[in-house]
């Protein structure tokens, strides 16, 4: 529909509902132990969600799930109009297509140049020969460009992404998914590999252009400030269950230590 | 008193020894070196017999010099046989071993693939080059084409499972990410897979063009065609100068080959 256009703030002539819906989602890895306990959740289509909790508590097996990188047990996940835990092969990629995904490690292709892992974003419109011979169309060989201008990295395109420092390379990330055009952003634990001023600017640079772009994005984080800061929806996880799920400032202490566990932290 | 210890206290708890013997691998070292002993008394390996060998070995090589320095046209035929040899089985082989390690790389493919693939690997690589050629020449008869056929089974046996490790070896974290944009099989082969083991593709490649260069040397011994051939037949003619000839020129083929395939290298990587 929009394949071509990868102009910035372009929405699609008509709107698109973006919302993400989670109904009893499941996830056993080690049968009769759910890492995800029937989660029900609802996601607007726009703005940012924060998920909080500790570590192992399944926020990743959750996000995940969403572009099915994860099996689901149970549960159905319904997005633009279809139950992604049902789909299969081509299905599947075609609704992959509208998922853009960041990640804690960046996971670029390292011996790949910082344009052709933008332009991995469209691997799935692009045929495999044209791959092979780096003859991506033209529209979106200019569409990768200008995102790497969005994130600040027009002069290092055609550097090896193994050449970029971790800013750069999650800037990268972000390029690429956006790369997509995506109608949801999932972002996982993006910048616990980072140092707290470059997180910020990660942050800042991912709400910016999604923004821009009207994409929902749905965030994995760990970091209770970055999470107040940036989200306009927080949800708290803790053993596999939502046990919090409100606006950032009505997130108290004792939500935190349920979240989390403990007090001594604090 | 000596002791440093104060008096009447109870001795410090013996600690485990941190380095305790193995006697397992004592036991095994000691049966190798006996068995090596052993089955050098059968041969009846002394040193009456290594000083003879080494008499026999002084004649053998003064009839060798000078080199005969006559017959161009058999040694050039001989050689560029050789080198067509190497480099169609080369090419042939790990063409045909590119898919197939793919096939028996265990991270991206299901078992019921994996075990076929793997089994056809260890039946190229289950008996030496010269056994291949043995066969292969009784198979198709004599001449390079048996020879051909004889490298291209051990360059497959070989390159397909250095290609199934490597890939095995690939971060499936850069996979994961390419597939998430929903690429297809071959694009996430094509721009997640292959840049992460293109540089070891090209490295065994090479390593297997060297190999197969002094294999194909080899394969003529037994009818398979190429400089082999002749070499054989010089022997058995005991042309010695005529064989110290064909000697240094299949030493200088073979660093000739060295040469370029470090050339082949620096360019690819």
């Amino acid at each position: 529909m929009t394949a071509a256009s990868i102009d910035a703030g372009a929405v699609a002539d008509e709107p698109v509902d973006r919302s993400l819906a989670l109904r009893g989602l499941r996830k056993e890895y080690v049968r009769g132990t759910p890492v995800l306990r029937d989660v029900s959740l609802t996601f607007a289509g726009r703005g940012l969600t924060a998920i909080i909790g500790p570590s192992g508590t399944g926020k990743s097996t959750l996000i995940r799930c969403v572009n099915r990188l994860v099996e689901p047990t149970a549960g159905q996940i319904l997005f633009l109009g279809q139950d992604l835990a049902r789909l299969r092969g081509a299905a599947l990629r075609a609704a992959r297509r509208r998922i853009g995904m960041v990640f804690q490690e960046y996971n670029l292709v390292e011996r790949l140049s910082a344009i052709e892992n933008v332009l991995c974003g469209r691997l799935g419109y692009v045929a495999p020969w044209r791959a092979w011979l780096r003859r991506f169309p033209r529209e979106d060989v200019d569409g990768a460009f200008d995102l790497l201008e969005a994130v600040g990295l027009a002069d290092r395109a055609t550097q090896r992404a193994d050449a970029l420092s971790g800013g750069q390379r999650q800037r990268i990330g972000i390029a690429r998914a956006l790369m997509q055009q995506p109608d949801l952003l999932l972002a996982d634990e993006p910048t616990s590999s980072l140092d707290p001023k470059t997180s910020v600017e990660i942050m800042e640079l991912m709400v910016e252009l999604a923004g821009k772009r009207d994409i929902p994005v749905i965030v994995n984080i760990h970091n209770v400030e970055l999470a107040k800061r940036f989200a306009q929806r927080i949800v708290g996880m803790t053993g596999g269950d939502v046990v919090f799920d409100g606006a950032p400032g009505d997130l108290r202490e004792e939500h935190l230590k349920q979240i989390y566990g403990g007090e001594a932290w604090l | 008193m000596s002791d440093t210890a104060p008096a009447g206290a109870a001795p410090a708890p013996r600690r485990r020894d941190p380095f305790p013997a193995n006697w397992p691998a004592r036991i095994g070292w000691i049966a190798l070196a006996a068995y090596t002993v052993y089955a050098a008394s059968l041969f009846q390996l002394t040193w009456t017999r290594f000083v003879e060998g080494l008499d026999n070995g002084a004649r053998f090589i003064a009839r060798m010099l000078p080199p005969y320095l006559g017959k161009w046209d058999l040694l050039w035929r001989g050689l560029s046989e050789s080198l067509e040899i190497a480099i169609i089985a080369t090419v042939i082989g790990v063409a045909t071993a590119m898919p197939i390690g793919l096939l028996a790389a265990r991270n991206l493919m299901p078992n019921w693939v994996t075990w076929p693939a793997r089994g056809l690997i260890a039946l190229c690589r289950s008996f030496h080059p010269v056994i291949v050629a043995i066969l292969f020449v009784k198979a198709v008869g004599f001449g390079a084409l048996a020879g051909i056929m004889a490298l291209i089974v051990a360059s497959i046996g070989f390159i397909a499972k250095l290609f199934a490790e490597a890939i095995e070896e690939i971060s499936l974290k850069q996979v994961e990410a390419v597939r998430a944009t929903g690429a297809g099989f071959a694009n996430v082969l094509i721009m997640a897979v292959q840049p992460q083991v293109l540089a070891r593709f090209i490295g065994f490649s090479t390593y297997q063009l060297d190999s197969n260069l002094r294999n194909s040397t080899m394969v003529g011994i037994v009818g398979g065609g190429g400089i082999g051939a002749t070499l054989f037949t010089a022997f058995q003619r005991f042309d010695y100068d005529f064989v110290l000839t064909i000697l240094i020129a299949i030493i200088t083929l073979i660093m000739i080959g060295e040469v370029l395939s470090g050339w082949i290298r620096r360019t690819f990587q």
